[in-house]
């Protein structure tokens, strides 16, 4: 066990921050606030997923997707699709012309289920498609992309454009997909009603256990040579590939498995908010994604969470009492993050001791035993985690 | 279609023609600034649509105070209002390329996201300050009306009008980098940075010139796009995915490859629009691009620099 | 010696104010069994619009309609002797958002009744929500029907009731046998779409010959004016929402499309879009509605000249600010009948309840929750205000129209 751990955080101060985090989510929430918050910050959690992806990806890989929505909206579709067929039983819409199909369905004088619905009858292969679809997606399109090299901006625009392909075409075919309002009235799993207080309560504990699972999984790959080699690419691309390692293919990997968490956070956020629809993946809330991580931290995946508790919760608080002045909040915020903390909020911690300047010194060195390591990576930006010349270097090819 | 006369269906060729040329010159118009902004520091300006609706809402401003104090300027205080609507979108962009973008030049990305929550505020202080809803500018009526060649066959004044602005907006901003002192250093701090500032060229200056450069031609932008679209918090907004689509589809610092894309988009987006429904020849639309800049990623004409 | 004289005071006031609720209000434990936020003096209510994002174009006259109805009924003596307290919350345009803060008025607040929501998608969002909280909403959006529900008043007309009797007249006043139907691409336009093609094909026996549907926001119609020009229909039916209103009126001016030579009725243009359109880029044009700021009558005179005083001179009122005006009022009279207010007797009370006071003349709620009302033809002016050439008798609501599906 403590072999297990020590590969899955580096230094103890983590392993702390991992335990408070544990410790506020599954004891202090739960116990504390009401079902109806404990709901609201599941919800905040499935957000959670898509951070963790985007660590990986452009904090540790340098590569920022500006359509992580995408992948979220795919998980979150296949999921609300089982669920929708199954409140569609021929009972209870045996008002409409053709009972038995969903009810957005019957108004666009669809008079027989579309066949890409049928497997969706199915709860096994629903959560197989709720992995597989936006990870396949992701490989997809990162193959396509990464293997000619495209990288930084070009990368983020073209992401940005494939969010708003997808919305368009879910508004655009509504008979299939629910259209704009989306696919609503989700009201039971397998025969369990997910909108009860107690459903509610065990899906926060499934889904913020799954959660850790991640974040775990997420820690043991950013500390195996898998993560070094990330961090490598972002810094010094052409050098990695000079040494003999396939960088398209590395980094499509990391993009289908970002994209594959990002879908998980979907079906999660489904079954905890009870519908799903296209205002959930389009440009705005791709990019509040991006938000939430670098708010958090972009370089550490317990901040990226905490991120996105934190400015979910202002979100909910401060636009209850002055919803003018919170999006100029939000704004600065992000502003504030971008310029002055670029490793985030957790970054900010890690400042505190340094400008103490000799006591920083004793600090680490008590920390660190002798020959160790040297520090990870969460603790410092690198020299030039952004300004790396990667994007520059895909103008010139 | 049998059903339609030979005259018909050339009136219809032709004003066919003239929507792609006009949808050409918006697209123009629109990614104009941007590029500039992008070729020269690789800033990709997610508050470019702001700076549009600012350009809008001083068209709206000019527009009222006319009505007020100036009735029989009434027919031409647009022009002037255009002019006015570049000078305080540049004001703007000075403004913000001082207080955020220059300390940012390294980290292209985060500037990305930086603008964006720029973007942000901006549509929220419209909000607050001009009101939720939308406003119309009261346009001048020699701009509203169409030329009627025949029956039939009418071209839209509005679209003439773009149309001329975007053009002269192109000669200008391309006299003025191949043409002056300033665009000759603008183009060697894009080519090297370093050794521009080493011959004595101020960099920083040459950016901040170029940013307000790139937002008043923005404000440009908005203030034309009254005249066929809505003045209103987030009116902008609705043209930057487009924005940023042309300009990385024309390649980085070439203003030939922004003309090309904008050109490109607009006929493939006004044929097809013809030919399919509305949302499905946007969304094909989309698609073309996508799919051409996984082939071409570059771009149409890549930039030829190398290193900084 | 003061302290005394101002305990005294205050026994006298709670006293006479205790005689004066007795007499006037019934006990708050008979009126609200359900445990509400109802207290001896106060009922508190939720209102749920976006007051921020893209949408605050055209919810904020939704909101200062409401709140105004709420202020003359608390000048008036409140409901059931209490007065309405309301607490705002702001869905910021955005569905999820809406679903979170009806749950929290609904579960944290206890709200008596909640009036918000413009859109289809932020409705179907929070109905669901609604039926399992056992919360009331009245919903003020003319909208596509297809819907009932008994937690549910809806205050705007459902598709057939603007639809059908703006057709009929077009089709008698302007003999027009073809038409153009364009709509932006989302529910409500669609299933308006799809009725008003059955009524044209199956009822007037004319063609629609062509049918388009473009993205929520898109700003270039161009071919879609070539297009128009090519069919030539004799009317052009118009449903198109939002910013793209604003491009699609002032484009088809440029192209040469203007009353004088077409004919163009649209079932998306209030006194509030004309704002942002421009009166001059709709003059001739028609508008089908239940509701128009000119109505001349006096409700109407009073109403808006109680909003005009409210929120400025230059402030106008559209169709669904009215419509959400009448929310309140309907709450009101429903509460005052049902003498309770929970949400099972207001639900069970709210039909057959009549409104003379209701600006749009008279109105009367259907046991399906929908509104009797009438439906009006106007045609808009450079003013930014409409003609009223035509009033249709009193249409029952039908939001599940069988032959329309």
């Amino acid at each position: 066990m403590p072999l297990l751990l020590r590969t899955v955080f580096k230094t103890r101060g983590e392993a702390i921050a991992f335990g408070a985090l544990l410790l506020l989510i599954l004891v202090i929430f739960p116990i504390f606030l009401p079902v109806f918050r404990l709901n609201l910050v599941g919800k905040y959690l499935t957000f959670g997923f898509v951070a963790v992806g985007l660590v990986l990806l452009w904090g540790r890989c340098g590569i920022l997707s500006l359509g992580q929505g995408v992948f979220f909206g795919l998980g979150g579709y296949c999921m609300a699709m089982f669920l929708k067929l199954e409140a569609s039983d021929p009972v209870t819409t045996s008002i409409q012309s053709t009972p038995g199909i969903p009810d957005f369905m019957d108004w666009n004088q669809l008079t027989a289920l579309p066949t890409f619905w049928e497997p969706f009858k199915s709860l096994p292969f629903t959560i197989f498609a709720v992995f597989f679809v936006p990870a396949a997606v992701a490989f997809i399109i990162g193959w396509a992309l990464f293997k000619r090299r495209v990288g930084g901006v070009y990368f983020a625009i073209i992401t940005q454009a494939i969010a708003l392909i997808l919305s368009l075409g879910i508004d655009g075919n509504q008979g299939y997909t629910g259209g704009r309002n989306g696919i609503t009235d989700l009201r039971t799993l397998n025969g369990w009603d997910i909108r009860s207080e107690n459903a509610q309560c065990i899906l926060y504990f499934v889904s913020c256990s799954l959660l850790f699972i991640v974040v775990l999984g997420s820690k043991y790959i950013i500390n195996t040579r898998l993560g070094r080699v990330l961090v490598a690419i972002r810094d010094r691309e052409d050098r990695v590939r000079f040494s003999g390692y396939n960088v398209a293919m590395i980094r499509t990997f990391v993009f289908a498995f970002a994209a594959m968490l990002s879908g998980l956070g979907g079906a999660l956020f489904v079954l905890q908010v009870g519908f799903m629809s296209p205002s959930i993946i389009g440009i705005i809330p791709s990019i509040e994604m991006v938000i939430f991580t670098a708010v958090g931290g972009r370089l550490s995946v317990i901040g990226a969470i905490l991120g996105c508790l934190i400015v979910n919760w202002g979100k909910t608080t401060f636009s209850e009492a002055y919803p003018d002045l919170w999006l100029y909040l939000m704004g600065g915020t992000f502003i504030a993050v971008v310029m002055f903390f670029p490793n985030g909020l957790v970054g900010l911690l890690d400042k505190i001791p340094t400008q103490k300047g000799r006591y920083s010194q004793l600090i680490a060195r008590l920390r660190k035993p002798p020959g160790s390591p040297s520090p990870d990576e969460d603790e410092a930006l690198p020299a030039d985690g952004t300004n790396n010349p990667s994007i520059r270097s895909n103008e010139h090819q | 279609m049998g059903e339609y006369t030979n005259e018909e269906l050339q009136s219809i060729l032709i004003m066919q023609g003239f929507s792609g040329l006009s949808l050409f010159s918006v697209l123009l118009l629109m990614g104009l600034g941007l590029a500039l902004i992008f070729g020269q520091m690789g800033v990709i300006n997610m508050a470019h649509g702001e700076f549009m609706a600012l350009g809008a809402y001083t068209v709206y401003y000019c527009s009222t105070l006319t009505e007020k104090f100036a009735p029989a300027f009434g027919p031409y205080y647009f022009v002037a209002a255009i002019a006015l609507a570049f000078v305080i979108s540049a004001l703007l962009g000075a403004l913000v390329e001082w207080l955020m973008i220059r300390h940012l030049y390294r980290r292209p990305l985060d500037t990305l996201l930086a603008t964006w929550g720029l973007s942000l505020i901006l549509q929220q202080s419209y909000r607050s300050l001009f009101g939720a809803r939308e406003v119309t500018p009261t346009l001048p009526e020699w701009l509203m009306g169409s030329f009627a060649i025949k029956e039939g066959l009418d071209i839209p004044i509005n679209g003439v009008f773009v149309l001329g602005l975007s053009i002269i907006v192109t000669a200008f901003l391309i006299l003025f980098l191949f043409r002056s002192g300033f665009g000759l250093r603008l183009r060697a701090t894009v080519q090297n940075r370093r050794m521009s500032g080493a011959v004595g060229i101020n960099t920083g200056k040459v950016d901040r010139l170029a940013f307000a450069l790139g937002c008043g031609i923005a404000g440009i932008a908005g203030a034309a796009f009254t005249t066929i679209g809505s003045t209103g918090p987030d009116s902008g907004s609705r043209y930057i995915v487009d924005a940023f689509l042309v300009v990385v589809s024309g390649g980085t610092a070439s203003l030939l490859g922004c003309l090309a894309s904008a050109f490109g988009i607009a006929q493939a987006q006004s044929i097809l629009e013809f030919f399919l429904d509305g949302t499905k020849g946007k969304v094909a639309t989309l698609l073309v691009i996508v799919l051409a800049l996984m082939i071409r990623p570059q771009g149409l004409f890549p930039s030829k620099v190398r290193g900084h | 010696m003061k302290i005394n004289k101002l305990s005294q005071f205050i026994k006298l006031a709670c006293l006479a104010a205790a005689t004066a609720t007795a007499q006037a209000k019934p006990p708050t434990a008979e009126v609200n069994t359900t445990g509400l936020a109802v207290t001896d003096d106060t009922v508190t209510v939720g209102q749920l619009h976006s007051a921020t994002g893209t949408m605050a174009i055209s919810e904020t006259g939704s909101i200062q309609a409401e709140q105004l109805a709420i202020d003359q009924i608390n000048a008036a003596g409140g409901v059931l002797g209490r007065q309405i307290k309301v607490i705002k919350e702001d869905g910021a345009s955005d569905w999820p958002t809406f679903a979170e803060k009806a749950k929290k008025l609904l579960v944290s607040d206890k709200v008596g009744t909640v009036f918000g929501c413009w859109t289809s998608a932020s409705r179907k969002a929070v109905l669901p929500i609604f039926e399992k909280e056992k919360g009331m909403l009245y919903y003020p959006t003319f909208y596509e029907g297809l819907e009932q529900s008994k937690n549910v008043i809806y205050t705007g007309q459902e598709a057939t009731q603007q639809i059908i009797a703006g057709l009929d007249w077009i089709a008698k006043e302007k003999d027009a046998k073809t038409f153009y139907l364009i709509g932006s691409d989302y529910i409500w336009p669609r299933t308006s779409a799809k009725i008003a093609r059955k009524h044209i094909e199956n009822v007037l026996k004319g063609k629609v010959v062509g049918e388009e549907f473009y993205a929520l926001g898109h700003t270039q119609f161009g071919s879609l004016i070539n297009k128009i020009k090519l069919r030539k229909p004799d009317v052009i039916y118009a449903i198109v929402v939002g910013g793209s209103n604003v491009s699609f009126y002032k484009q088809l001016k440029a192209a040469g499309i203007t009353s004088d030579k077409q004919t163009l009725l649209t079932i998306s243009v209030t006194e509030d879009e004309v704002l942002g359109i421009g009166g001059e880029n709709l003059v001739g044009f028609y508008s089908s509605m239940k509701y128009f700021q000119s109505l001349d009558n006096p409700n109407n005179a009073a109403f808006v000249k109680a909003f005009k005083d409210k929120y400025g001179a230059d402030s106008v009122i559209g169709d669904v600010t009215q419509a959400a005006y009448l929310g309140p009022w309907l709450w009101k009279a429903a509460v005052e009948k049902a003498n309770s207010f929970d949400i099972e007797k207001i639900a069970a009370a709210s039909p057959d309840i009549e409104l003379s006071t209701a600006p749009e003349g008279y109105v009367k709620i259907h046991p399906n929750h929908h509104l009797w009302s009438k439906t009006r033809i106007g045609q808009w002016g450079a003013n930014g205000q409409a003609k009223v050439l035509y009033e249709s008798e009193l249409i029952e609501p039908d939001p599940f129209p069988k032959g329309y599906q």
